[in-house]
């Protein structure tokens, strides 16, 4: 997506609606650095021109921003609810959380892997599922999910 | 295409859009594919792909359309074959490898692989197909009434000309040329339509309300975050007809007097807003959108803004922080958006269902609409099926069916020979109810008064296997996890009412917990400054109201009857169904099963793990969950 796209930076000023490109620029930010390091922060209140603290407030508060670097490998469990009642979720990101000896929101510190839970996949109909970059997995088991991780070059 | 200047040029391009239309229904075979979020997810691209190399392979000279979700996602990927004047007939669970076979049968030998077809719909004429039934005769859609979805699998969503034909934007130019905005805004209240996105607020009274505001200028929001899980409403309205959300927000905007708008669309449906874009697109090309729209002197602009992962963001007041690039948090009403909502100015918010009906009930009029439905809700509800149902999917029906009629009749009812157990409508802040409540009728008040609520759309069902308090700790953690904590009644309580949940899964809980979820219920539905925090509760405290029971055993007897909570049960086989056919000791990891070949087996006890294995692979209904003092009992011979 483009800048124009995600709203144009137009000349800074005073205007309320200047904050309103926020969400759209922490967008652009993340896609162009992979996460918002405190550089891209300052970067984007510079452009908007905002108070670093109201940059800050708001990407702390949407679970789409991500204020850590992350791995190589972005593994993502689906907590929705149809991988719930196939007794996904829950099970499964502890299995993860076990092999690789991370919590939900960490990184490997390695950096080869980082562990996050999202809503639904849409592959309710082939639950449990996950999703690694941008790749779908289905229907899980702990199995499948060791061969998968050791796939990737997870040792254990 | 030149922009539209008056009613004239739009229903001239109308025309011709048809004549086309009509053109490549008599004179071109054409093959529509599914392409919903769910149909892309089931392989609807692989199936595309093999359609194309199949076509070219026999030389076959055919249009490929694609449309939206047609609301049955447990027979997706969806191939629909229609020849020139024949009835479009669609063949379901398509597999690449299927394609071969169907291009080669339906159109080379004018065969039909029965047992792939799902149904057919009527060519233009009403000619049909001996011996296939029509969309009409099978029970899934027959006591559908489509509205809302009226296009969504039928019209390709990126074609404005094929929402013309199909009479789109008929609405907008009945209320621009024909009504004044009182007008339209008393229509709106003699349909009795109820908003969709689960409050059931009267929507041309909140229009009434932001129209009489004196500020400007006003703003319109359409409300496109969905985000319970289980539900899919919104998202397939988007994806498969985003004109019908377009036409309704120019209608609200002309009667409410907003000049500018906004859909706020959750960042998780990249499809949804891809079209979003193409349809706002065409509108602002074809003189629907900017400044004077169709000649008139109407001027609306609309933007569609990204969220970013935030559930509470679906209520309208944290919406309209998120727009203005805040955290998205909930602030009290009063004052109501109508009054005080974007950037401060009189703004109106309405669901994506909410203005897809809009614009048919400018079409067709109020009366037609609220003779749909009952007296107190009028026209039709859209659910998401989904849970332990045969058919899930998107359904809409009238108002006033029973649940019964939807879970058994349209959804086909339990899979697997499993017993039914509860049904949540409502998502996370709704509620669940029992088998008992089956025959209640479906609107907002009579689902208020059982217990549970409308919501948004979100059906649930849940079978045997499911255990009542680990459901309702799920929503919970789904609903905690999103309060802001600026109040301390939502915050606090949500932390601790999952601390009680989790206690009682984990056998750990006593009698008195059970009185403590109630207090702290009602402390944070008296205590908390929005909606979130006041419906966080809801389904933990019906399912405690239905089935008490079961967290009675939970707490006393340690026992989880649906073998889902660890440590609480075990598995035991009955000799009577067991056929001795091994599959149990087959899929057990541990080796915990033994018996003779066409003997009852038994389990070890010591040895088994309590996975569940040789409960799921089981076709007799032969393994049981038992409590676990149970088997310390020897019966008397
Ligand atoms: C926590 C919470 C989440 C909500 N999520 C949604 C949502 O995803 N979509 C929606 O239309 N309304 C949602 N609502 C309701 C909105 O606040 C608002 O009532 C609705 O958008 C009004 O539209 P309507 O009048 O067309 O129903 C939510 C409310 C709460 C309290
Ligand atoms: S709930 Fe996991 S894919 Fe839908």
């Amino acid at each position: 997506m483009n800048e124009d796209e995600r709203g144009s930076y137009a000349p800074l000023n005073s205007n309320p609606k200047q904050r309103a490109r926020l969400l759209a620029a922490l967008y652009l930010a993340q896609e162009q650095y992979g996460w918002l390091s405190s550089e891209a922060i300052q970067y984007v209140a510079d452009k908007l021109s905002l108070k670093i603290g109201q940059v800050q407030s708001t990407a702390s508060f949407y679970s789409m921003f991500r204020l850590k670097p992350q791995g190589e490998y972005r593994i993502q469990v689906c907590e929705g609810l149809s991988c719930y009642l196939v007794g996904g979720a829950e099970p499964i990101l502890d299995h993860i959380s076990r092999k690789l000896g991370i919590q939900s929101g960490e990184t490997t510190p390695d950096g080869k892997f980082s562990l996050e839970v999202v809503q639904c996949l849409a592959s309710c109909g082939t639950a449990p599922a996950l999703r690694i970059n941008d790749e779908l997995y289905e229907r899980m088991t702990f199995a499948s999910i060791d061969k998968l991780l050791e796939s990737l070059g997870c040792k254990i | 295409m030149p922009v539209l200047k008056n009613i004239s040029e739009l229903n001239d391009f109308r025309k011709q859009a048809k004549a086309q239309l009509s053109d490549r229904e008599d004179n071109k075979l054409t093959i529509i594919l599914g392409m919903g979020t769910c149909g892309i997810a089931a392989g609807a691209n692989q199936v595309a792909d093999a359609v194309r190399s199949e076509l070219k392979k026999h030389k076959i000279d055919a249009e490929i359309v694609n449309v939206g979700c047609i609301g049955m996602c447990h027979n997706e990927p969806l191939l629909d074959i229609q020849q020139p004047g024949q009835p479009r007939i669609t063949y379901k669970n398509v597999k690449p490898a299927m394609v071969g076979k169907i291009i080669e049968k339906h159109l080379l030998n004018g065969e039909f692989s029965k047992r792939w077809i799902y149904g057919q719909l009527p060519a233009r004429d009403g000619t049909t197909v001996e011996g296939i039934p029509t969309y009409a005769e099978l029970p899934f859609y027959g006591k559908q009434v489509r509205i809302a979805l009226k296009n969504c699998g039928i019209i390709d969503p990126e074609s404005i000309e094929e929402y013309l034909v199909s009479g789109g934007y008929g609405g907008l130019e009945k209320a621009l040329f024909q009504m004044t905005p009182d007008e339209v805004i008393e229509e709106m209240k003699d349909s009795g339509l109820r908003g969709r996105g689960g409050a059931g607020f009267l929507t041309g009274l909140k229009w009434e309300f932001c129209r009489k505001a004196k500020n400007t200028p006003k703003y319109l929001i359409c409300n496109a975050d969905e985000g319970d899980p289980g539900a899919f409403m919104d998202r397939s309205v988007l994806e498969g007809d985003p004109h019908a959300l377009l036409e309704g927000m120019i209608i609200a905007a002309y009667a409410i007097g907003a000049t500018e708008g906004y859909i706020y669309c959750r960042a998780e449906y990249p499809l949804a807003i891809e079209r979003l874009k193409i349809a706002i697109k065409q509108a602002y090309t074809f003189g629907l959108l900017g400044n004077n729209i169709l000649g008139s002197k109407v001027v609306f602009n609309l933007k569609i803004k990204e969220g970013a992962g935030a559930f509470v963001c679906g209520e309208e007041t944290a919406l309209i922080a998120s727009i203005e690039g805040k955290r998205g948090e909930p602030r009290p009403r009063p004052p109501y958006p109508a009054v005080a909502g974007l950037w401060g100015k009189p703004t109106n918010v309405n669901n994506v269902k909410s203005f897809a009906i809009a614009s048919q009930i400018m079409m067709n009029g109020a009366d037609w609409f609220n003779h749909i439905g009952t007296k107190k809700s009028t026209g039709t509800a859209v659910f998401a099926l989904t849970g332990k149902i045969k058919n899930t999917g998107l359904i809409e029906v009238p108002m006033g069916i029973t649940l019964r009629e939807i879970i058994y009749d349209i959804g086909g009812g339990v899979p697997n020979k499993k017993e039914f157990k509860a049904v949540q409508t409502g998502g996370p802040l709704g509620g669940c109810l029992p088998a008992e409540a089956l025959d209640t009728p479906v609107d907002f008040d009579s689902l208020t008064a059982a217990g549970a609520t409308m919501g948004s759309g979100g059906m649930i069902v849940v079978d045997q296997d499911t255990c009542m308090v680990e459901l309702a700790r799920y929503f919970l953690t789904f609903a905690s996890a999103e309060s802001c904590g600026k109040c301390v009644p939502c915050r606090i309580g949500g932390q601790r009412l999952l601390e009680v949940l989790t206690k009682i899964t984990n056998g750990e809980g006593t009698l008195a917990d059970l009185d403590e979820i109630e207090r702290i219920s009602k402390y944070m539905q008296e205590g908390s400054l929005c909606a979130l925090g006041q419906l966080t509760p809801g389904p933990v405290l019906a399912s405690l109201k239905f089935f008490r029971e079961e967290y009675e055993a939970h707490v006393t007897e340690k026992f989880c009857e649906a073998g889902v909570c660890e440590g609480m049960f075990t598995y035991e086989i009955d000799p009577d169904p067991c056929t001795g056919c091994g599959l149990c000791a087959k899929a057990c990891p541990t080796e915990a099963i033994t018996g003779e070949k066409k003997e009852p087996h038994v389990i070890d006890q010591s040895t088994c793990i309590q996975c569940g294995a040789c409960y799921d692979v089981c076709n007799f209904g032969a393994v049981l969950v038992k409590r676990k003092h149970e088997l310390t009992v020897i019966e008397p011979i």
